[in-house]
């Protein structure tokens, strides 16, 4: 049996589900747009949770599942969540053993630390580069698979769009070479979508520069849903910058940092005094909606500007150096200032989408064929994620989607092998027939432009408040940019024509980002409407889902799984 | 440098691999916190040279843009680094951009450091687990093995260190020391040493180890300060010691 699983995807939860799929001596086409040891997964600095109990603290995997469902605001179908935090402790175990340098314990135990929304040392960390070891360490056992000829890499590929068969199935890709601009169809019996968040359709924030959506929103504009696009988290503590906001971990606020602004001569830690049971360690969403009010409603961001300080000076100087080393040195190398001996500037920043592909509890979208992991699903995080969580949740879904990916495809009556090549040609024909068309488009509106009024409309009325006559304004702005879009001109064949089609699938989700927010009349998790300040869970307690049209998109609902845990309202201000 | 202050860009440009280098230059308007990405990125928007020529945009790589993922490195005012974490503010004037030479030229600026994940291959860089399945915690590890082996896992495969080795050139195979730090590190786990004489057995062929010119560029042009110098140096110890073993029990 050869070559019949295709993952796009390099990050974390394309790296397990290739660990998977090729462990099951399947082989792997492993499609990435950057080597896979480039992948976004190696921004995440934090940590990873689970629940170990090592410190004596009673903790449990329920307490976990609890925290994770209660931060998320109930939005989440519980018992995929449960068997989550179920495998997170074998999953530290698993990457403990394939090498991740983790920070030790005196006895050569793994350390944990505090994050934000619990009250337990849950989560594991290599440094503040926890991200970068876990890629590492799942890229070398993939390497490893490469070398058993389990494994083939397409790097610097970009994936553009499914192939559809007529029973609405999906039966490969056609990618694009970023090298040499080949466009070329790949058949397989499943394909796994890897493809990370959407973080530049805001034009900045915390992620890479490829987290563009782009494949998400093509697979979206081939009939799959899309699960609570208006989830969108917007980290705490980012430095701000022109071309992007740099994350500065919640970690240093595990380890005792705090947030503080000067209000009449002295430290105001606001973040302490409204929240006294968690303090600094509110989740992410309460905390940049705190910020928020901070700097726009009482006017008291540092020196006037829209920043509040991030202060880590008082911790003890071994423990930064062991314990926060990359963030200290990513502030100290865009700023020339050391954090150890001023408090560092933070602001809010776009950081995680909480939506994404809908998918089943064995991670298959409503495409045949089409399964979805990590950032790219909507899965595990409800209305807002919590800290630590989406490394587990990358790893757990590679856990899941690889052997059901390769159920799926052994059950198959027709494989796609033996499927006609007209199928195959069509398709690459289709995608061919759009660069071309591109590549003629010489008018007057600048791509780069057009991109960053779309991040700068996003950013302004889609994030962290959002007001409906704003979001109806937004869409407006959305499908204006979508009109310029025809008048584009082109510079290039190569690096301009691939922007340009993700510039387009950006805008296609966006709208269904704002439409969504708009639909949603309540205040829950990371979306909050002053004029529905409250979570209604008798109207709202339901999973979005958009699907494409040409005119915009369509929504339905569909109810939350809350089998387990009763939905209470969230409070960090008690116990 | 103040803002709105012009500066000038100079780009070596070059279509493809086969074609003919050449240089321009363009004239940018500078902002606090400025880095070559930006640079690169108003370059993109508007590609329109010093003389007023207009152009096609630079071609380039980049990712993360906070100097962990990699991607960027290019050879700015003859120096080896990201473009990410350099700040306009830290060069004289013009800026000279050019793209790595130790590597296969894609296009511009961007070029197929594979090379450097091909060797990974084979020094089986990796730590040989049985199965992903539940079996227990990885082995214990000291915290001062830890705080050893931890910088060293911080690489970010950008390849400077190759760039500015006199050794890595296109008549050599040296590996070159992203790739032999690479090694050190597995040996340095507890299970990744257990294919050690394998992994040492490639550290002492053609274009390993013993191939270090002791010229030191590598750390000094690494952007995580990792100490390569004394990374090679231990793996050289090892790799010898294990040959005359090997040589001794024939």
């Amino acid at each position: 049996m050869k070559a019949n699983i295709i993952i796009i995807g390099g990050g974390l939860a394309g790296l397990m589900s290739a660990i998977k799929v090729a462990e099951s001596g399947r082989h792997v086409k492993l499609f990435a747009i950057h080597p896979t040891r480039r992948s976004h997964s190696v921004c995440a600095q934090g940590g990873i949770n689970a629940a170990k109990n090592l410190k004596g603290e009673d903790d449990s995997v329920w307490k976990h599942f609890d925290d994770t469902v209660y931060s998320g605001d109930f939005l989440a179908n519980q018992p995929p969540v449960l068997k989550m935090c179920e495998a997170a402790p074998g999953i530290i175990d698993l990457t403990d053993r394939m090498g991740v340098m983790y920070n030790r314990t005196p006895e050569g135990l793994l350390d944990f630390r505090r994050f934000g929304g619990t009250k337990y040392h849950r989560t594991a960390f290599a440094g503040t580069t926890t991200g970068q070891q876990l890629v590492y360490a799942l890229d070398e056992q993939v390497r490893r698979f490469e070398a058993a000829g389990l494994v083939e890499k397409f790097e610097n590929w970009e994936f553009l769009s499914p192939v559809i068969d007529g029973s609405g199935t999906c039966r490969g890709i056609v990618a694009i070479n970023l090298y040499t601009m080949e466009l070329k169809a790949f058949p397989a019996d499943a394909v796994i979508a890897a493809t990370g968040g959407i973080g530049a359709i805001f034009g900045k924030s915390t992620n890479s520069i490829v987290n563009t959506g782009s494949a998400v929103s093509a697979f979206y504009q081939a009939g799959a849903a899309y699960a609570n696009p208006e989830m969108v988290q917007v980290h705490p503590t980012a430095m701000p910058g022109e071309d992007k906001t740099r994350l500065i971990s919640e970690s240093a606020r595990g380890e005792g940092g705090r947030v503080w602004v000067p209000r009449d001569g002295k430290p105001w830690y606001f973040l302490e005094e409204w929240y006294p049971a968690y303090g600094n360690l509110v989740p992410r969403d309460v905390a940049s909606r705190a910020i928020f009010k901070v700097v726009y409603e009482l006017g008291l961001g540092v020196e006037g500007k829209p920043v509040v300080y991030l202060d880590i000076s008082r911790l003890p100087k071994e423990d930064l150096d062991t314990r926060l080393f990359g963030i200290m040195e990513i502030y100290q190398t865009y700023t020339g200032q050391d954090p150890r001996k001023v408090p560092m500037q933070v602001f809010p920043g776009v950081h995680y989408n909480m939506g994404g592909f809908w998918v089943d509890y064995n991670m298959a979208t409503n495409i045949p064929g089409l399964f979805a992991v990590g950032e790219a699903e909507y899965q595990h995080h409800g209305a807002n994620r919590l800290g630590a969580n989406s490394l587990v949740s990358c790893i757990f879904d590679g856990m899941v989607a690889g052997p059901a990916a390769v159920h799926y495809a052994s059950g198959l009556n027709t494989r796609s092998e033996d499927m006609a090549s007209s199928l195959f040609d069509a398709e690459t024909k289709r995608q061919s027939e759009i660069n071309s068309g591109l590549q003629k488009r010489s008018g007057s509106e600048n791509l780069r432009a057009l991109y960053r009024e779309m991040g700068d409309v996003m950013r302004e009325n889609v994030t962290v408040v959002r007001y409906n006559e704003k979001l109806k304004a937004a869409d407006a702005k959305l499908r204006e940019l979508t009109e310029r879009y025809e008048n584009i001109g082109l510079p290039d064949g190569g690096q301009s024509l691939v922007f340009a089609r993700e510039l387009w699938n950006m805008l296609v989700l966006a709208r269904a980002i704002t439409l969504a927010a708009l639909e949603r009349d309540e205040s829950r998790g990371a979306h909050y409407k002053p004029e529905f300040p409250k979570r209604d869970d008798e109207n709202w307690l339901k999973t979005t889902k958009a699907f494409y049209t040409p005119d915009g998109p369509r929504f339905e609902y569909e109810p939350v799984d809350i089998s387990l845990i009763k939905p209470r309202e969230r409070h960090y201000e008690i116990e | 440098m103040k803002q709105g202050e012009k500066f000038i860009a100079r780009i070596r440009r070059q279509e493809g691999p086969a074609s003919k280098p050449y240089r321009e230059e363009f004239e940018l308007a500078f902002r606090p916190g400025m880095n070559v990405i930006i640079a690169l990125m108003d370059i993109q928007e508007n590609p329109v040279t010093r003389d007023g020529e207009k152009t096609t945009p630079v071609a380039w790589e980049c990712s993360c843009l906070e100097e962990v993922c990699g991607a960027c490195a290019m050879i700015i005012n003859g120096v080896p680094r990201q473009a990410c974490s350099t700040l306009i503010d830290s060069l004289e004037t013009p800026v000279v951009i050019e793209p790595l030479t130790k590597f296969p030229l894609v296009k511009d600026l961007v070029v197929d450091r594979r090379s450097i994940f091909e060797n990974f291959r084979k020094i089986r860089a990796w730590v040989p687990i049985d199965l992903t399945y539940g079996a227990g915690p990885g082995p214990r590890v000291s915290q001062e093995a830890q705080r050893k082996a931890y910088p060293l896992s911080r690489c970010i495969t950008c390849g400077n260190c190759l760039e500015a080795c006199p050794q890595v050139n296109s008549g050599s195979p040296f590996m070159g020391a992203a790739v032999l730090n690479q090694a050190t590190l597995m040996d340095s786990h507890p299970t990744g040493r257990m294919n050690r004489s394998e992994r040492l057995a490639a550290v002492r062929a053609k274009g390993g180890a013993g191939d270090c010119g002791n010229a030191q560029n590598c750390a000094r042009v690494c952007p995580k300060k990792i100490p390569l110098v004394d990374s090679i140096a231990r793996l050289n110890r090892e790799a010898i010691i294990d040959g005359l073993l090997k040589w001794l029990e024939k």
